[in-house]
């Protein structure tokens, strides 16, 4: 079968800050249309395993096979790194982030952080990345907001806009780490709303979250971590509907 | 109505000589801070060592002892260079050690030092999410130090840039002492030809100021430059 490759696989990642091992061998598979959404409490190593995808914290110990294409790997006196970074700088090209913090680059306007990796990294001609700019723009609602710095930008409008600056980049798997985390309630609903749109569109992706019913509606899959192992995965209706685990099922328990 | 007694051309080409002095240690200053406070900021043990070692040296020996160390010790070097070159390939040449640029390479070594510590301080205050985000786009290191880290730094650099800048151009003062003629020399000589010192003094403080005022002006405009995006518009 000429099957297109796997976006995105990791298998058996392990991950220790000093002498605390945070991830004890996770492995996970986003095939093309794929939601996956890891839940768990905080400190369970969702967030850290998240950015082990990218590279953005070194697994000690793991494979990461990107479209196919596995990341080499050497030892060092610091531990493990990539072989070359190279490499890593292209497969992350490949895979864009949203953060719980927005990080847009401050110093830029909303348009000015689209077009940014698009031009500087994928090297595409500025008409073009403008083009495609204005149209993730009207895309997440933010025409009227392209000129403004983010500084200027209510949280909701500027996650809108980080995932605009995702999207430019045509990724293969979009990352999201607690993307609704550091909202006011009320800005949640737009950018849950955006990304509802993403997953029915098809787009590969990865989510940490918090919020159960995004998982329960669009996962593909839920992963329930709990201290670094898999407690509990599978399709949503049967992780979220039917825990297995009592951890699980408090886990989802009403708090009030 | 003071009167310079024919002393003016030459305090304006001294005028002239302070100001690319200045100008010149400054842009070697930055440089040697830029790569200073990267070296403090390595992962490498050697470059950390040497950087604080620099920084040190600089700052516990005064302005002037190290002027005329690199001064002398330069035309030692040189003199030592060219008699080589005399005895072993019979070149006959004569080199003076240039006063400007001895004088420019010291003050340039000195504020290299101050220069890596305003950098140092000022790329710490980064927020790191910002970098992370650029390393997460795939950008290089180097694209993301040129997009993301060297435009958010200068912000934070920028006030301790500025007060490094005034003292520098204050110790361009000192080189009259290695036989540049910098308008402080002028000024000097001309005080002690004609007994009239405030004649002259009371002018190069006067363009100290002036020269003082114009880059306050330029620094005005770079920080408003630089804190684009930071609230304040």
């Amino acid at each position: 079968m000429a099957a297109t490759p796997t976006p995105l696989e990791v298998r058996n990642i392990k991950k220790s800050f000093g002498d605390t091992e945070v991830l004890k061998g996770l492995s996970l598979q986003a095939h093309k249309g794929d939601v996956i959404t890891l839940i768990g409490a905080s400190g369970s190593g969702k967030s850290t395993f998240l950015r082990c995808m990218n590279l953005l914290e070194q697994p000690d110990d793991g494979d990461l096979i990107i479209h196919g294409e596995p990341i080499r790997f050497k030892k060092t006196k610091h531990g493990r790194e990539p072989e070359d970074w190279k490499q890593v700088v292209q497969m992350r090209a490949k895979l864009s982030m949203v953060f719980q913090s927005f990080n847009l680059w401050a110093h830029m306007t909303l348009l000015e952080n689209i077009i940014e990796a698009p031009i500087h990294v994928l090297k595409k001609p500025k008409k073009e990345a403008l083009e495609h700019a204005h149209a993730l723009l009207d895309r997440v609602g933010l025409t009227a907001r392209a000129h403004a710095y983010p500084a200027q930008m209510s949280g909701g409008q500027q996650q809108r806009g980080a995932i605009a600056r995702a999207l430019a980049m045509d990724p293969e798997v979009m990352l999201f780490d607690e993307p609704t985390s550091a909202l006011d309630p009320e800005l949640v609903g737009d950018v849950l709303k955006v990304m509802h749109g993403l997953a029915e569109e098809g787009r590969t992706m990865v989510v940490v979250t918090h919020e159960m019913g995004f998982a329960r509606d669009v996962s593909s899959q839920v992963i329930y971590l709990h201290q670094g192992v898999v407690e509990e995965a599978g399709p949503p209706e049967q992780v979220l509907a039917n825990p297995q685990s009592s951890r699980l099922k408090q886990f989802l328990a009403p708090k009030y | 109505m003071i009167d310079l007694q024919g002393y003016g051309p030459r305090l304006i080409e001294g005028a002239g000589v302070t100001v690319q002095l200045a100008v010149l240690s400054l842009i070697l200053a930055i440089i040697l801070g830029l790569l200073t406070a990267s070296a403090k900021m390595s992962r490498n043990w050697m470059l950390r060592r040497t950087a604080t070692v620099y920084t040190t040296l600089i700052r516990g020996v005064p302005d002037l002892v190290l002027m005329m160390l690199l001064f002398f010790g330069g035309q030692i070097g040189v003199n030592a260079i060219s008699d080589m070159l005399y005895y072993n390939y019979d070149i006959d040449i004569y080199i003076n050690f240039n006063a400007f640029a001895a004088g420019v390479l010291t003050i340039g070594f000195i504020f290299g030092a101050y220069m890596g510590e305003t950098f140092r301080g000022a790329f710490m205050a980064v927020d790191n999410g910002q970098i992370e985000a650029g390393k997460a786009y795939g950008m290089s290191s180097s694209l993301v130090f040129r997009r993301i880290r060297f435009p958010q730094m200068m912000r934070h650099a920028l006030p301790g840039l500025s007060n490094n800048w005034m003292v520098l151009l204050k110790t361009t003062a000192l080189v009259s002492v290695i036989g540049l003629t910098d308008m402080v020399r002028v000024a000097a000589e001309a005080s002690r030809a004609t007994h009239e010192p405030f004649a002259f003094l009371l002018p190069v403080a006067a363009a100290y100021l002036l020269i003082a005022s114009v880059s306050e002006w330029i620094f005005a405009r770079l920080q408003k430059r630089y804190d684009i995006g930071f609230g304040g518009q």
